[in-house]
């Protein structure tokens, strides 16, 4: 098998299945094979991640992390599946139970909905249209609608004030998440994910075109980093699940496989904006050195994401929880105005690429004056945000 | 700088993370059921009732007075007091339990049992791997399962055992000391008595004697 029939392997496969049956039921077969990959192989790497999570949470706190079920713990998941799946389910007496039952199930049709549209190989996306990027935000812009159904119905103080400040944050940070990733929908000329990647697939040397090259695209793709973190309620921005001050949140109230789901939603959605972004700055299934093209393009893609997640970890085993005016300022003080300063830098790149015309001082040129109006407000920003919030030693009055 | 701090802290959770693999000292933690750490000399949960010697019924200090039974907070302790008396570690006969049942999902670890027993007859244990399917009747111990030896005490709490084992110790040896001088006095007393009553056996034998030999001289006497 030579490598561009491995590169297409799953895509001839899901033609080959799809021969078998008659004409009329082609289309129809091809998208459920399509959709059975996507709903078999992103739960599954849900299911790796929180053993491998949990392993790599431990050894950054000098633990071992899980080890019992199986081999070095590997088969973990299983046994919490299988306690989730016989545990009670609970509904508070006063709860809205339609409501309650259908938050966690809204939840996760909506992320998987943004799957729809991920490539995640070369020909492997399940719906290839020309707003994808467009589709993604909207759906993932409803999974708010679910987690306030479900704080609310619950009728718990705890669930709401959870699912209150879930909301207040998931829309603070929509507007630099979108703002972030629209520098890379403006350099590729199309919402298009497909066209996003191929627009990223050239090579320069050895290196690829890859956005986060560019001083915007590196500037994008940070932003992009920190809101997509607050986006999935991950830490250092998960106020909205704080064990310590609102016992899980807006999911207190649910037991269960119910609380399986939340928890897989939220893993889903953490997955699939890291798809994203992968899609959007670190050109997607692309290979990082040309000589590496050989590799299939999936396992690129997976490769990247299996990155993504252990920076998320990382992030995780590092950083404490902020609080919420730190969170709110962080967002409207901080990432709006550079988001917004990224654009123009961006837009400053297309027409200083036309100005200075081609040539490598001219590029080195366009490339410096970028990233020093990039850093420099990066640099003035917060300079001025941390002189105005004067953090130093407090000093006490009567224990000095 | 903005972000300095966020740089430092992920170079020093990447530091943990290989670190871990690389040396075993970094582990803080051990795996608990093959490993096991020796709980600090201080660890107390719930209380035992010593007994000396080998035989847990004859060897127990405790003498059913009921002074924790009255002092304790969550009223966890049940004691029926025995009938018949039996002689404790000096040799006294004392009451003993005939039921001691101390409800450990009630106590709340206090130690005011072991603090007003005056017998150093109850203590505190460590033992905590208590776990029961049964939360009524496998949470009461009885006084079989209350009842550890001595050298149980000294083991789990060396300091106190050894400091209570010299008092007792003391006392023991004050109470054979005024039994033995008990025992010296009678001792001399029936000696003494004893002596005296020789002495007028003697006079009085010597007397008869005398008179014997008196009447024997007059009988003698044609």
């Amino acid at each position: 098998m030579n490598s561009a029939t491995l590169d297409q392997f799953f895509v001839l496969l899901q033609h080959h299945l799809s021969a078998l049956f008659p004409t009329v039921l082609q289309p129809w077969v091809s998208m459920i094979l399509g959709v059975v990959g996507i709903v078999a192989v992103f739960p599954a790497i849900f299911a790796l991640t929180t053993v491998l999570e949990r392993k790599g949470l431990g050894r950054m706190q000098n633990r071992l992390g899980p080890n019992r079920v199986g081999p070095f713990g590997i088969l973990q998941p299983i046994a919490d599946a299988i306690k989730s799946l016989t545990k009670e389910d609970i509904v508070p007496r006063s709860a809205d139970d339609v409501v309650h039952f259908l938050a966690p199930v809204v939840l996760v049709v909506a992320i998987f909905l943004g799957y729809a549209v991920l490539p995640v190989g070369r020909n492997m996306v399940l719906l290839n249209i020309d707003a994808g990027i467009l589709l993604f935000f909207a759906v993932g812009a409803s999974t708010e609608l679910s987690i306030f159904m479900a704080g609310w119905s619950s009728r718990n103080k705890y669930s709401l004030l959870g699912a209150m400040r879930a909301v207040a944050q998931m829309i603070s940070y929509e507007v630099p998440l979108l703002l972030a990733a629209v520098v890379a929908v403006m350099m590729a000329g199309s919402l298009a994910p497909t066209a996003i990647v191929q627009a990223q697939g050239g090579f320069t040397g050895i290196f690829p075109h890859w956005y986060v090259f560019t001083p915007w695209g590196f500037a994008g793709f940070a932003l992009f980093v920190v809101a997509a973190l607050a986006e999935t309620n991950r830490s250092p921005f998960d106020l909205p699940e704080g064990e310590s001050e609102l016992v899980a949140g807006y999911f207190t109230e649910y037991s269960g496989f119910k609380f399986a789901l939340f928890f897989l939603g939220e893993y889903l959605g953490m997955m699939s904006i890291a798809g994203y972004g992968i899609t959007l700055f670190l050109g997607g299934w692309g290979a990082p050195f040309s000589f590496l093209t050989f590799i299939p393009s999936w396992a690129w893609f997976f490769a990247k994401l299996f990155l993504a997640i252990f920076f998320f970890i990382w992030l995780r085993g590092t950083l404490p929880r902020l609080r919420q005016d730190q969170l709110m300022n962080f967002a409207w003080k901080f990432m709006l105005p550079l988001s917004l300063l990224n654009l123009c830098v961006a837009a400053a790149w297309r027409f200083l690429g036309e100005c200075l015309g081609s040539g490598t001082v001219a590029e080195v040129m366009r490339w410096l004056v970028c990233a020093a109006v990039l850093v420099l407000a990066y640099i003035l920003l917060a300079r001025t945000l941390l002189r105005r919030q004067n953090i130093r030693p407090r000093s006490y009055r009567y224990a000095d | 700088m903005l972000g300095e701090g966020i740089l430092k802290g992920l170079g020093e959770t990447a530091r943990n993370f290989v670190g871990s693999f690389v040396s075993e000292d970094r582990l803080t933690t051990v795996e608990y059921p093959e490993q096991r750490l020796l709980p600090i000399e201080n660890t107390r949960d719930f209380p035992f009732l010593v007994y000396d010697g080998a035989d847990p019924d004859a060897g127990l200090r405790c003498v059913s007075c009921q002074i924790c039974e009255k002092e304790c907070p969550p009223k966890c302790i049940y004691i029926v007091k025995s009938t018949d008396k039996k002689p404790d570690y000096v040799g006294k006969p004392q009451f003993y339990p005939a039921r001691f049942d101390i409800d450990i999902s009630v106590c709340m670890s206090c130690q005011i049992c072991v603090e007003v027993c005056p017998f150093e007859a109850i203590k505190m244990d460590t033992e905590f791997e208590l776990s029961t399917d049964d939360r009524f009747g496998g949470l009461i111990l009885d006084k079989h399962k209350l009842a550890k030896s001595n050298e149980h005490f000294q083991r789990i709490h060396p300091t106190e055992a050894a400091e209570v084992d010299a008092r007792l110790a003391e006392e023991k040896e004050k109470v054979e000391a005024k039994a033995k001088a008990a025992a010296e006095a009678a001792a001399a007393k029936t000696a003494a008595e004893s002596a005296a009553a020789k002495t007028a056996a003697e006079s009085a034998a010597r007397k008869a004697e005398d008179g014997s030999s008196g009447s024997d001289a007059e009988g003698v006497k044609p």
